[in-house]
């Protein structure tokens, strides 16, 4: 890790640490703006991380946004960091402003939003499903299409329909309506099918790193809780039964952050879409394993609301279903790797031979 | 996230491509000459003196020792790369497997002088072969309970005693053994254990064959009955068997093996399954594969701290719990994606690998350190962190 990438590291943990309280967290659910939260992370340049600085943005590289956002995953944060981050990083991409303040990306790959020409601009229409954080962002980026063609926008959701809706973690997820609003020629872009395909494995990845964050929390969490909690005269990580739980959660974390480790390193030299596929299968894989447990280690009280447990276990339960299952990714990882054959297989595991396994 | 469970990411240089190309190509040949036939744990069943002495030929045998002891001071890392590509082609590795990975590493890091000059250039043309002496027939996982005894005689010392599960021993030529030199304390077992190294031809020792349920012969028994072994053969420090038998044991964990022993089969399955893979077919081979890359990147970090001179025996038995158990996953998801019979000496490569992969499958997971041994590990150094 770079020095500029632990200093990173160490300030947003000191403010996720201090900020992402259990009060915040949960009052955020409610639907409350963690105001504070958000100020300081914008101030800090959070929020424009990896747009280079000639495009108003932070600088840094995707790699160093990726460490922050597995601190964000690890201690709940209730704001669109990711989401905003994905939006400015398109919009960079494609030479429209980029913004501080709240945004989102809906689903990139799509047919649903259109887009006309009209008079010194577009019309952009469609209903889209399941945006994150839509109710509470200034902007929406959206990606749709003219004829054949992908294009790129920021929309106003003042603008739009916007139904309340949400995940099992309680962060919002909207259905909206954008009724042919009108954007200006100037704030439309292009799209190609590349760049659409790199959005969506950056999206992946990005709900992997969330995820790994949040299994370090996991396991910090319930190896605590071994230690304090004392059954039959005695803390119950002496107990094997118990030993055996912490230790397939010590390996699903380790095994969960080596991946996300290996695609942040990946995405800094851009050629990252294999190593985000494999990410989202195995750490989808690694919270399927270790929420149950968990929960069962904890016993009653890690399912209450009254202890963070739940905080973290939700957001996985909720993630690893969004941007794609990890079955919905290890079928297109598992085609390639069948129809690259078995004399490639080994070779493309080493990584020598020029990646016979590509995602295109 | 606890430091302990951090592993370094490990980009090979890339002057290692060289290597493992030159290793591909050497498999390639052997292949097409008929040398062998890939099978499944290789590293156990698969014993070829010939094999691992052109091995040693092409300096692939004690990669990382001194040149004066016949090694060729390459990196550990070098020697990763050459292991994972003969363990992922299913090449016969196991005469030299043990004397390779952790007992010429063991009499280089303890031995005398007079030990390694002896024994390490002997290892590393692939000519000689050791044992691991161990467990015992009263000491599986609970090691430091052992009782084999070598007491102080003039000039050396008479051992007594036997060890088990000592793969390899008939065809074998000497063994590091732990054993007691002084009477077992209740209060700390793990004192009063030395380490010796016990030419297997010696007066006074016997191999006791243990058949597999397969019927084939890797296991044996060897019995010692006041065996002589002379006073060089110590290694280390009377006394420092327990200390250095641990060292070795991340060495033992962590390699690719703990990994690859089923690899052949996936092969064989992507072989069979090419034409016409339906949807379930494709979700289960992504997942296999997406499994195996992360446990090499792991394996691999091993490595690295490995090189770095740390010794990871946290994340080596973390590494080895879900390599060993990713092995026997990887034969119960090919038997349930092909319908086929299973068998030793079927005429479909597919179902020759299923039967050694199913058959050998019980030995993965205890082999090295119980599952059950090493979560406990893996809990304890967890909490303590």
């Amino acid at each position: 890790m770079s020095e500029i990438r632990e200093m990173l590291v160490e300030s947003a943990t000191k403010i996720m640490k201090d900020f992402c309280t259990k009060e915040l967290i949960n009052e955020a659910e409610s639907g409350v703006w963690a105001e504070d939260l958000w100020n300081i992370v914008e101030e800090s340049g959070l929020t424009t991380i990896a747009v280079p600085e000639e495009a108003g943005g932070t600088g840094g590289s995707y790699g160093d946004a990726l460490s922050l956002l597995r601190i964000a995953g690890k201690y709940s944060a209730p704001i669109p960091l990711a989401e905003t981050l994905l939006a400015n990083w398109l919009l960079a991409e494609v030479g429209l402003p980029i913004s501080s303040k709240p945004l989102t990306l809906s689903p990139v790959d799509n047919n649903v939003v259109t887009f006309n020409e009209t008079e010194g601009g577009w019309g952009v229409s469609g209903i889209v499903k399941q945006v994150p954080w839509a109710s509470l962002v200034e902007g929406i980026v959206v990606v749709g299409k003219f004829k054949d063609q992908y294009m790129i926008a920021k929309i106003d959701p003042n603008n739009c329909l916007i139904s309340q809706g949400s995940n099992l973690a309680g962060e919002p997820r909207n259905n909206i309506e954008i009724q042919n609003q009108f954007v200006p020629s100037n704030g439309v872009a292009f799209g190609t099918d590349g760049l659409v395909s790199r959005f969506a494995h950056l999206g992946i990845l990005v709900k992997s790193v969330l995820m790994a964050g949040a299994l370090e929390r996991v396991l910090e969490l319930t190896t605590a809780y071994t230690k304090e909690r004392s059954q039959f005269g005695r803390p119950i990580h002496r107990f094997q039964a118990i030993q055996h739980h912490l230790a397939s959660l010590s390996g699903e974390t380790a095994a969960a952050k080596v991946v996300t480790d290996y695609g942040i390193e990946a995405i800094d030299i851009n050629q990252f879409e294999t190593e985000a596929m494999i990410a989202k299968i195995r750490v989808g894989e690694a919270a399927s394993i270790s929420v149950p447990i968990a929960h069962q280690v904890l016993g009653a009280i890690g399912f209450t609301d009254e202890h963070i447990l739940q905080h973290s276990t939700r957001r996985l339960w909720a993630w690893r279903d969004e941007n794609g299952t990890e079955v919905e990714w290890a079928e297109k990882f598992g085609e390639q790797v069948i129809n690259a054959g078995p004399e490639a297989l080994w070779p493309s595991v080493t990584g020598i031979n020029k990646n016979p396994i590509s995602s295109h | 996230m606890s430091k302990a469970l951090k592993l370094p990411i490990v980009e090979l240089p890339e002057n290692i491509d060289k290597l493992r190309d030159e290793v591909r190509s050497f498999i390639a040949e052997e292949r097409s000459k008929g040398t062998f036939e890939p099978q499944c744990d290789s590293w156990l069943g698969g014993f070829s003196a010939e094999f691992s002495r052109k091995l040693g030929e092409r300096g692939w045998i004690g990669m990382t020792w001194p040149k004066k002891y016949g090694g060729h001071e390459r990196s550990s890392l070098e020697r990763f790369v050459v292991t994972e590509e003969l363990l992922a082609a299913g090449a016969p590795v196991a005469a030299h497997w043990i004397a390779d990975r952790q007992s010429g590493t063991l009499l280089l890091r303890y031995g005398t002088e007079e030990q390694r000059n002896f024994y390490l250039p002997k290892i590393a043309k692939g000519e000689s072969y050791f044992v691991i002496g161990l467990s015992e027939p009263n000491s599986g996982s609970d090691l430091a309970s052992l009782s084999s005894m070598a007491t102080k005689a003039d000039g050396g010392w008479v051992l007594n005693g036997s060890k088990l599960w000592t793969s390899g021993a008939h065809h074998s030529h000497y063994m590091i053994a732990l054993v007691r030199t002084a009477p077992l304390n209740p209060e700390n077992r793990h004192q009063g254990l030395s380490q010796f190294v016990v030419d297997l031809a010696a007066p006074g020792v016997t191999v006791r064959p243990i058949r597999l349920m397969t019927g084939e012969h890797h296991f044996n028994e060897v019995i010692f009955e006041d065996v002589f072994i002379p006073d060089g053969s110590l290694v280390g420090k009377v006394g420092d068997g327990w200390k250095q038998g641990m060292a070795e044991l991340a060495y033992e964990r962590s390699g690719p093996e703990r990994f690859l022993s089923t690899l052949p089969l996936l092969t064989e399955l992507l072989n069979t399954i090419q034409l016409d893979p339906d949807r379930h077919t494709k979700i289960e081979v992504g997942k296999l594969v997406a499994r195996l890359w992360t446990l090499r990147k792991m394996s691999l970090g091993v490595a690295g701290l490995l090189e770095k001179g740390v010794t990871p025996s946290l994340m080596a038995a973390l590494v080895k719990d879900l390599g060993t158990q990713f092995e026997k996953q990887l034969a119960e998801t090919a038997r349930l994606l092909v319908s086929s019979n299973p068998s030793v000496t079927s005429s479909s490569a597919f179902e020759r690998r299923l039967a050694e992969a199913i058959l050998h499958s019980p030995g993965f997971t205890l082999r090295g350190g119980t599952t059950e041994i090493l979560r406990g590990i893996i809990a304890k150094e967890v909490v303590a962190k």
